[in-house]
């Protein structure tokens, strides 16, 4: 079963952000409703003709956020035939992208929307130090104060350095790279770059994790519209067809991980390549989920860009950043651009916007194919798609 | 007794008599009787097989560090005054891993697969945490 080009997507659209911050202490529901708009307008619909509505978010809870993609298609006064709020974490959106392609291609609705939105920072909610319940499968790792995620991404980045001899340098090239291309972004947060010594000298989060290998704390929201085949041909944007799509998942429990060193983007990402019917070397540019920069290296060698344990040598010399031969993470990513929580829809508004050659300074050259990866969870899930132009 | 202040179990039906186990200081995982394989954490059905079959045994309470990390941020009530202090995933001899910390131990000399064996902390009068330290 594929789902090849049955849809692709034809508007998107990120929220401005002041260090970070939405301006004017907009709510997270005046933020979706502001991308949602213009993603419609750039595509050239209208609110009317969306009838698929996909929406994944931490806000509202426990309350109205609990059934996001109701509580969205009230406000913003849809009334969708098809409705989506699969939450597995900051892959949801990749994953969304695989559902709506297929639900039109069963023909269950023809225009879907994809929302996220946070004020996570503002509103000061993203606090390590509260920790999480001990209830239920939880109750054998919320007693050991283990700092969530970040304690499990350095679990997974230690176990890497001892099975392989990674090193904290080869890890810190990652952030590295990413803000030189962040430096090439107006919207990001952080643009001055950074040296491997600058991380390597930045202060312990959980070892062997610096806080330059973290990602960003913002808030955000974006918006992602995909269209019909058919529908394409009425809508202004040039299509960025969806080629291949793939999504698992395998914990919750970092203690559950089968393989702290592989995550499932081995099983996602090979479909998603089987799908597309395109290579390794066929791809002009990869956005990853960075989290962390133990996300991005793991990755890479369970997408099969290089063997287990290569991830370091892969990266070095400053190979993903703006010259490399290797284009990642184009935007500065979540280590430098924007995290928003749930980060995994500005993979795919950095992916569009570079198919479509509206990069500007960091576009990447004739890009015409690109994959799209993300990650949520503590490495719990992934979700491939494999997106191309015209 | 001091007042414990971090976070304790919500033991429920599934993990009643884990706990219970450990306060008696026995390190009790569950064994599927129809496809053998040891499991943690305990339930009701095989993760491998989906039989109800399950039986308690006792750990040897010995295994060796799978992962673990020196959290340098607080990542719960009640252990700031801890930091920065150490989780681990210990995989037990039996296969099955769980998150724990190691006690009594020089956060340098830690490493992955260095072996570890189970100490009991009576942190409450109800609840004692399975706790490791290398092994001598």
């Amino acid at each position: 079963m594929s789902i090849k080009r049955s849809a692709a997507i034809v508007g998107v659209a990120e929220h401005e952000l002041e260090k970070g911050k939405v301006p004017g202490g907009k709510t997270v529901l005046q933020m979706q409703a502001t991308v949602a708009k213009r993603a419609l307008e750039e595509a050239g619909l209208t609110k009317d003709d969306v009838d698929g509505l996909f929406v994944a978010g931490s806000w509202g809870l426990p309350g109205v956020g609990s059934m996001p993609s109701v509580t969205m298609a009230e406000y913003l006064g849809i009334r969708p035939r098809y409705t989506d709020s699969t939450n597995i974490g900051g892959s949801s959106f990749e994953a969304h992208v695989g559902h709506a392609a297929a639900a039109i291609q069963a023909g269950f609705c023809e225009v879907a929307l994809i929302l996220y939105g946070s004020t996570q920072r503002s509103n000061r909610s993203r606090n390590l130090s509260k920790g999480r319940p001990s209830e239920y499968t939880a109750q054998f790792e919320s007693i050991w104060g283990m700092p969530a995620p970040v304690g499990a991404y350095a679990m997974a980045a230690q176990r890497h350095m001892h099975e392989y001899g990674t090193t904290s340098g080869q890890l810190a090239e990652i952030a590295v790279s990413t803000r030189k291309w962040a430096k090439l972004n107006p919207k990001a947060m952080y643009r001055e770059e950074i040296t491997v010594d600058d991380v390597l000298e930045s202060p312990w989060i959980c070892e062997p994790l610096h806080l330059l290998d973290c990602c960003l704390v913002t808030d955000g929201a974006g918006a992602v519209v995909i269209a019909s085949a058919e529908r394409v041909r009425d809508c202004r944007t040039k299509p960025v067809w969806i080629l291949g799509h793939g999504e698992a998942h395998t914990h919750t429990l970092i203690s559950s991980m089968p393989d702290l060193t592989v995550t499932t983007a081995k099983e996602s990402g090979q479909r998603a390549f089987e799908m597309a019917g395109v290579t390794h070397d066929d791809i002009d540019l990869v956005q990853i989920y960075d989290s962390f920069t133990i996300t991005v290296l793991i990755t890479l060698e369970s997408l099969g860009f290089c063997k287990p344990g290569e991830g370091g040598d892969f990266v070095a010399n400053g190979r993903t950043a703006p010259g490399g031969d290797f284009p990642m993470n184009t935007n500065g990513g979540g280590l430098s651009y924007a995290h928003p929580g749930m980060y995994g829809i500005f993979l795919l508004i950095e992916a569009v916007q570079q198919l479509r050659g509206e990069c500007g300074e960091r576009q990447v050259p004739d890009a015409k194919l690109a994959l799209v990866n993300g990650t949520g969870g503590v490495l719990s899930s992934t979700a491939t798609c494999i997106l191309g132009r015209d | 007794m001091q007042q414990y202040e971090k976070p304790l179990p919500l033991i429920d039906s599934d993990t009643r008599y884990f706990w219970e186990q450990c306060k008696q200081k026995r390190l009790v995982i569950q064994k599927c009787m129809k496809c053998k394989k040891h499991i943690f954490y305990p339930r009701s059905i095989c993760p491998h097989c989906m039989s109800d079959d399950m039986e308690w045994v006792e750990s040897s309470g010995r295994g060796k560090i799978y992962s673990y990390t020196v959290a340098h941020r607080a990542g719960g009530l009640g252990f700031q005054e801890d930091v920065p202090y150490v989780v681990a995933l210990i995989e037990l001899d039996e296969g099955v891993r769980m998150m724990s910390t190691i006690v009594d131990c020089d956060r340098s000399e830690l490493k992955c697969d260095l072996p570890v064996e189970v100490v009991f902390d009576p942190v409450t009068p109800d609840i004692t945490l399975p706790k490791f330290r290398l092994s001598r």
